[in-house]
């Protein structure tokens, strides 16, 4: 035969829980006990207090820029239920703090970093989770490096790496899934595609019909999941998780969601977005959909639901707090932690700061204010 | 075999600049769309490449209505793909088009390194004068106000110690101008570094064409007590500094090479041979700095003149930190600045 198919593929797309509140009970009975669909959903309004409080704080003067993650909180939910807290690793980029927090990261560090300190990003000891990062892509690599290290190590341990849809754009992306599943690595590579990456439309991003669809190049499975459906996520994550688990390698998840923020504070995505499209997916959000399902199951109530909005008000105003009276770092912080070991030039710099660097002559000490043009 | 791409008509170097004095008082972001947009009408070949540069109008709104103006076909947004941008502009440019790549930050371009460092410069020499790479890299560079370890790269002490691509670090609207027309005219590629803290500054901008020809620095004090050498944003500390220091009657000589390949290595000779002292202002890391560069060609070339060893103002040998607090420690500042001058006059 002188042509002939030599591969073919297909990728499913998985709903549980849809917009009105319908459940696929085929696929979801038992998924997620009641008792934890009731605490994802408080930790889900908890997280989107913090969200809209974080951009009040950046909007009063008190935050530097802040990603909103509204909207996409059952992706970031989702995964991290899918995944064993103290044993398996996140590493994240910037928009998927409601894992990050269920992993064991305190909330103020979020906003401490935001706020404009290096310490937020100083993981606390026993907490799997990478530093935020801002180059874009970078990290997937590291996420396919530590997960192949925990493979070499026999440790049993799974890698979940969350990037946006245009974070696939970076080579580093291709580079990462090649890797894992050449390598086998366990790790889930998991894309928020929240069609927008700052001004530029997921078409724009990207000529495939869907994102999952790029793990077939590489031999992986991938699913395209209701990424605003916290039953659906969990339940493709966990599989993928479990496959990495046993030894059967990477998976590809694209979680269809929606950045109903601005790309961060500093920008205004009316100039670029119709307010229709805004719309039609607020009226696909997960924190409605999910309490549509709990009120379907009588596991909640109007009482109950004022009752979490307060305590989520009380949690977050603490949070603030605790964030807000950490004082500025002390100023040997400039030098601390450069190398493993401090050597003896660079503890002469912090001891004696602007004495005795290279290119600071002794006389060198006036520290004035920066002229600020912005 | 000579390609199309090196028959490119030089500016006229030889006409005189126009006055930098004058009430046309622009942005310097709008200064460089206006050299952008000039070139752009002048030479069709022209055109601008980079994430959100067309319909967001740049992520510092340098591209302001350049999209309506030249349509999607000369204004390009691009995937998030850095290395993929740099390296289809470079293979437009050797195709013979005229390509401007905008880095959202020059921080960002490192991921498209090879590209940048490795082809684009090399292309030329590699082909022994066949493939030409006519193509401006520009972008902004160097601490914006709390961006991070990662995000607020000074990538000129870095990139500039590759042959055979030029660098220019303007600090103020009028040479922006002027340099980036000259950039876009150049036959080889060109690393054009703006400083987000610079872009809202406003000055005189000639309406009419003028090109600033590379490895030309600006005086812009005069004084016989110390040269001052700097560019790109740190000007403007040592310019403040120049006030302090004239309060108390020392007068310095300060020059703004608004070039760093080429350097204009014998004006600051020639400045140390009038003041026999030098302070070198970079807000890059002190080691294998264009500051260092500096200082080596003054012991070099000017040795004779000097009655104090030269001295650098430069950052801390660290990471640029995140904090408020420690950024401000970190970086240069004119405090700094009178007192190393000061310094050398003991
Ligand atoms: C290497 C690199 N290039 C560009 C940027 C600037 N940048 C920051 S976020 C962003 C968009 C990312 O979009 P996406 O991956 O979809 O994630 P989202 O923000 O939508 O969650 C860009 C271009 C960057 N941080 N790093
Ligand atoms: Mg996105």
């Amino acid at each position: 035969m002188p042509r002939r198919t030599v591969y073919e593929a297909k990728v499913e797309f998985v709903q549980i829980l849809d917009e009105d509140g319908g459940f696929d009970e085929k696929l979801g009975k038992d998924l997620i006990s009641d008792e934890q669909v009731v605490a994802l959903y408080e930790h889900m309004v908890t997280c989107r207090e913090l969200d809209e409080i974080a951009f009040k704080l950046q909007r009063s003067g008190r935050m530097g820029t802040f990603p909103q993650n509204k909207g996409q909180e059952a992706a970031a939910i989702g995964t991290a239920h899918a995944l064993i807290k103290g044993t398996d690793w996140l590493v994240p980029c910037y928009r998927e703090n409601a894992a990050l927090f269920m992993h064991g990261l305190p909330m103020h560090y979020i906003l401490l970093h935001w706020m404009g300190d290096e310490r937020g990003n100083e993981i606390p000891p026993g907490v799997n989770i990478t530093p935020l990062c801002i180059p874009i892509g970078t990290h997937m690599l590291h996420a396919a490096g530590i997960a192949y290290a925990s493979k070499l190590r026999n440790e049993g341990r799974v890698v979940a790496t969350f990037f946006g849809d245009g974070a696939t754009s970076e080579g580093d992306f291709h580079e990462a899934m090649n890797f894992a599943s050449v390598f086998q690595a366990p790790i889930v590579f998991l894309c928020q595609n929240n069609q927008w990456a700052i001004s530029v439309p997921r078409e724009s991003q990207t000529a495939s019909e869907t994102f999952a669809q790029k793990a077939i190049a590489y031999g992986m499975p991938g699913t395209q999941v209701d990424g605003n459906d916290l039953f659906g996520v969990y339940k493709v994550v966990k599989e993928a998780v479990d496959r990495a688990r046993d030894g059967g390698g990477p998976s590809l998840i694209e979680a269809v969601t929606y950045r109903l923020g601005d790309h961060t504070t500093a920008d205004d995505a009316r100039r670029y977005r119709d307010q229709a499209e805004l719309d039609a997916w607020l009226a696909k959000d997960p924190l409605i959909r999910l309490r549509k399902y709990l009120e379907t199951n009588d596991l909640w109530d109007d009482q109950m639901q004022t009752e979490l909005d307060e305590k989520a008000k009380v949690i977050v105003r603490e949070v603030v707090k605790t964030a807000e009276g950490i004082e500025s770092p002390a100023t040997e912080d400039l030098f601390n932690y450069t190398f493993a070991n401090l050597p003896d030039g660079i503890i002469t710099q912090r001891d004696t700061l602007r004495t005795a660097s290279i290119g600071q002559n002794p006389a060198q000490i006036g520290l004035r204010t920066q002229r600020q043009n912005a | 075999m000579t390609t199309t791409t090196l028959d490119i008509p030089a500016p006229d170097f030889t006409a005189p600049l126009p006055p930098r004095d004058g009430d046309r008082v622009i942005q310097f972001r709008q200064a460089l769309r206006e050299a952008m947009s000039e070139e752009m009408r002048r030479d069709h070949r022209v055109f601008l490449l980079g994430e959100e540069v067309a319909h967001y109008h740049g992520a510092y709104k340098i591209s302001e209505g350049m999209l309506e103006e030249f349509g999607d076909k000369r204004i390009i947004d691009t995937p998030i793909s850095e290395s993929g941008f740099a390296g289809l502009g470079i293979g437009a440019a050797m195709y013979g088009l005229r390509p401007i790549v905008e880095f959202m930050s020059w921080s960002f371009s490192l991921v498209a390194a090879d590209q940048i460092l490795n082809n684009a410069p090399k292309m030329l020499y590699m082909s022994g004068g066949q493939w030409g790479c006519p193509i401006v890299f520009r972008g902004n560079d160097g601490a914006g106000g709390q961006l991070g370890p990662t995000h607020s790269w000074c990538v000129e002490g870095l990139f500039a110690n590759v042959p055979g691509l030029k660098m220019v670090i303007p600090s103020n609207p009028y040479d922006a101008k002027g340099l980036l027309k000259a950039a876009i005219r150049d036959p080889d590629p060109v690393f054009f570094l703006e400083n987000e803290r610079l872009l809202a500054d406003r000055a005189h901008v000639p309406e009419q064409e003028y090109y600033i020809p590379f490895g030309t620095a600006a005086r812009l004090r005069e004084g016989d007590a110390c040269t001052l050498v700097s560019f790109g944003r740190p000007v403007h500390f040592c310019l403040e500094a120049c006030d302090e220091l004239a309060a108390d009657g020392i007068d310095c000589d300060l020059l703004d090479m608004r070039t760093i390949r080429p350097l204009d290595i014998d004006s600051i000779i020639q400045s140390l041979a009038k003041t026999n002292r030098i302070v070198v202002v970079d807000q890059s890391w002190p080691f294998s700095s264009i500051a260092s560069e500096v200082v080596t060609q003054v012991c070099e070339k000017g040795f004779d003149h000097l009655d104090h060893p030269p001295v650098r103002v430069n950052t801390e040998d660290v990471p640029t930190p995140y904090a408020a607090n420690l950024e401000a420690a970190y970086l240069p500042n004119p405090g700094r600045i009178v007192s190393a001058v000061k310094e050398t006059l003991r």
